[in-house]
């Protein structure tokens, strides 16, 4: 595989609230390749979006950075401090569509200055020439009449619209990497499909990479080459589309894809994933989601999980993997997935190959056969 | 913009023409003694004539009428006994500049600093130390919670000594209207510096920030072009009634300084029963209540362009 464009590693984030500590990312590592559409899922509050926000020093002012580095063309962004810092890497090189158009956009200014202060600060152009700009951007985002509709204000358009000038906005910037969290969240459903169109012609148009913060499963499936399933404040697995839909290995990605509606049967109730994320307060032992997964061994609950490869491309953080853990049963809908990926010809390693040692693994930390019991039993 | 502007003025005069007709009816319940300077000594038959030239035995709906009418020749009348007949709007007129001189005055200063004390304060909530914060709220609190009596009496006792002016109003010495404006302008400082910080954190944790972040522009550009204009919109509204209320005048400073203002009249008016003059001064401040109340909007509607679409939607409710 090619270089990587942006590489994260090992980043920890935290939150002072009341002189508590909040552990928002737990030495996280993931790399974003260039001219890949990557997709993060995970459930609201797994730390999706703080990791974006760091990507762009947006996160709040009582966050920092306990950890870790991010590489972008040679320069560590984590040692960005100030806004003149920023300058070369926001809006110039990595730019962004929010979830909800409606709040995004500035209703005392019009769309056209709103779109024209983007294009005036990253492609130097000015006065008319600039209005041309713009327009041709409303153009191209499928806003007609655009002369017209330069002169007006956000509440003068719908939700659909706003979201495509906001996308307009994030164009303008001509950045290299464009970050849409949920953009189509709060949209309705007949103009999601619209505006996910829209961003994959403005992705092959501009060449950008792409990163999708989403917790709808069925616009990763439209949208993304590679998705990375986040809980807890971690990437529990990584992998391209097919691998994570096909052949999921963790116990937290069997949980995400049981509780889609499509997989669901009829006359029976949804899955749905009992308990709550952990409380990122407190310090997480082990496997964050061991308290929740019917599947959690032993170990689980006290030493964090290796990494392992399953593929090429395909990662995934579990003891499951572990040579020495007892053989699995995937819920029946997972199995049903996995006979469908085996058809695909997934190219997937004979044997897992451990890439980061679990907390404590090895030898001479003593751990004994039983600690791969299954921990639920008691 | 137009229809809104008109449909707004004349809901403004109906309010006004309302108002004028209810303040008229209470007035004339009053005890007819306000309208006589002798009522002892004058026999009942006088007094029904004078009554009677005056307007007062008409039918309810005809003295409303001849009152507005008076109005709308711009005469208010005249005092009965204030200054025996002496036209209200030569007492007003020798009066008012005064108060609005001193107001204007203290509203400048008001805004001149509540307004960077409220950008400063709402800007420090980001820092480290969030000394502006801390140390305008101390002073909000002061000037909120200390009675204003207090206050007032401490600036001039402490003012005149410290500066070296005296302790009363003189016109012809400009460094004498120092401490009235201040004790004048404390009140709306404070007011402005409030809210103007809430409003700008406020707008400072909108999404539409974050983009404008997001796109890379200044910090500086996005707290003026972006965060104060948002924030400002809903201060801005109460601007004209604050300028014309200035006309009021205060009655505390005023009588505290002795400055030959507004600020007793209307009080005086009552408490010897000039009935005229009571009439005359609450027709005019309810007046520019209104007046205030409609340039408020109107200013809104310029300064907000989501606020002539109302126009369709019916009248706005204030």
């Amino acid at each position: 595989m090619a270089e990587p464009l942006l590489s994260v590693q090992n980043l920890d984030f935290e939150f002072t609230l009341r002189s508590q500590v909040l552990h928002a990312l737990r030495s996280v590592s993931l790399d974003i390749y260039p001219g890949e559409s990557l997709a993060i899922v995970g459930e609201s509050g797994s730390g999706k979006s703080v990791f974006v926000n760091t990507l762009i020093g947006l996160n709040a002012p009582n966050g920092r950075i306990a950890g870790g580095h991010i590489y972008y063309h040679g320069q560590d962004l984590t040692a960005l401090k100030t806004e003149k810092d920023w300058k070369s890497i926001r809006g110039t090189k990595i730019a962004m569509v929010m979830q909800d158009p409606m709040t995004s956009l500035n209703p005392l200014k019009t769309i056209g200055y709103q779109i024209r202060e983007a294009v005036e600060l990253h492609q130097n152009v000015h006065g008319e020439e600039a209005k041309k700009v713009v327009c041709n951007l409303l153009r191209e985002v499928g806003i007609s009449n655009p002369e017209r509709r330069y002169k007006q204000y956000p509440h003068e358009f719908s939700g659909g619209m706003r979201q495509r000038v906001v996308i307009a906005i994030a164009i303008a910037c001509r950045p290299e990497i464009l970050i849409c969290d949920e953009p189509t969240t709060a949209l309705d459903v007949t103009i999601q499909a619209q505006i996910l169109n829209i961003l994959k012609q403005m992705k092959e148009k501009y060449h950008l990479t792409t990163i999708y913060i989403t917790h709808d499963l069925g616009v990763v499936a439209n949208v993304a080459d590679r998705i990375a399933v986040m809980y807890a404040g971690e990437f529990v697995e990584e992998g391209t589309c097919s691998e994570v839909f096909y052949d999921p290995r963790h116990p937290y990605t069997w949980a995400l894809l049981s509780s889609l509606p499509q997989l669901g049967v009829k006359g029976q109730d949804l899955y749905s994933i009992a308990g709550t994320p952990p409380n990122l307060f407190h310090e997480v032992h082990g496997d964050a989601f061991a308290p929740r997964n019917p599947h959690a061994l032993k170990i689980d609950f006290v030493r964090r999980p290796p990494v392992y490869q399953v593929s090429d491309t395909h990662f995934v953080r579990t003891w499951l993997l572990d040579p020495r853990s007892p053989h699995m049963e995937a819920p029946s809908h997972i199995d049903e997935l996995r006979k469908k990926g085996r058809d695909m010809k997934l190219n997937i390693y004979e044997k897992p190959v451990l890439v980061k040692a679990g907390e404590g693994d090895g030898e001479a930390a003593g751990m004994k056969k039983s600690d791969f019991e299954n921990g639920k039993d008691e | 913009m137009v229809k809104y502007i008109l449909k707004r003025v004349i809901h403004s005069l109906i309010t006004l023409v309302i108002v004028i007709s209810i303040v008229v009816l209470l007035l004339r319940q009053m005890p007819v003694e306000g309208y006589f300077n002798n009522y002892d000594k004058v026999s009942e038959t006088q007094k029904y004539v004078k009554l009677q030239s005056l307007g007062l035995k008409d039918p309810a709906i005809v003295q409303i009428g001849k009152y507005l009418n008076q109005l709308l020749h711009g005469d208010l009348g005249t005092s009965n006994k204030y200054r025996e007949n002496y036209p209200i709007a030569k007492i007003i007129a020798r009066k008012a500049p005064v108060s609005i001189e001193l107001g204007l005055l203290a509203l400048a200063l008001a805004i001149l600093i509540g307004f960077p004390l409220g950008i400063a304060m709402a800007r420090s909530t980001k820092g480290r130390w969030k000394f502006w914060d801390k140390f305008g709220t101390v002073l909000i609190v002061i000037v909120q919670a200390v009675p204003s009596a207090v206050y007032h009496i401490l600036i001039q006792l402490y003012g005149s000594e410290w500066f070296g002016v005296s302790m009363l109003y003189d016109k012809r010495d400009w460094r004498t209207w120092i401490l009235p404006v201040i004790s004048l302008s404390l009140g709306s400082m404070v007011y402005y510096a409030m809210w103007l910080r809430r409003y700008m954190v406020d707008e400072s944790n909108k999404d539409y920030i974050k983009l404008a972040r997001v796109k890379g522009v200044s910090s500086k550009k996005i707290n003026s072009v972006h965060i104060f204009r948002n924030a400002v919109v809903p201060l801005v509204q109460y601007l004209p009634e604050s300028i014309l209320f200035t006309l009021m005048g205060s009655l505390y400073v005023e009588s505290l300084y002795s400055i030959p203002g507004m600020g007793g009249l209307l009080v005086q008016a009552i408490k010897i029963q000039d009935n005229t003059l009571v009439e005359a001064l609450v027709v005019i401040y309810a007046a520019l209540s209104v007046l205030g109340l409609l340039l408020g909007d109107l200013l809104m509607a310029f300064l907000d362009p989501r606020i002539s679409l109302t126009r369709k939607e019916g009248s706005r409710s204030s």
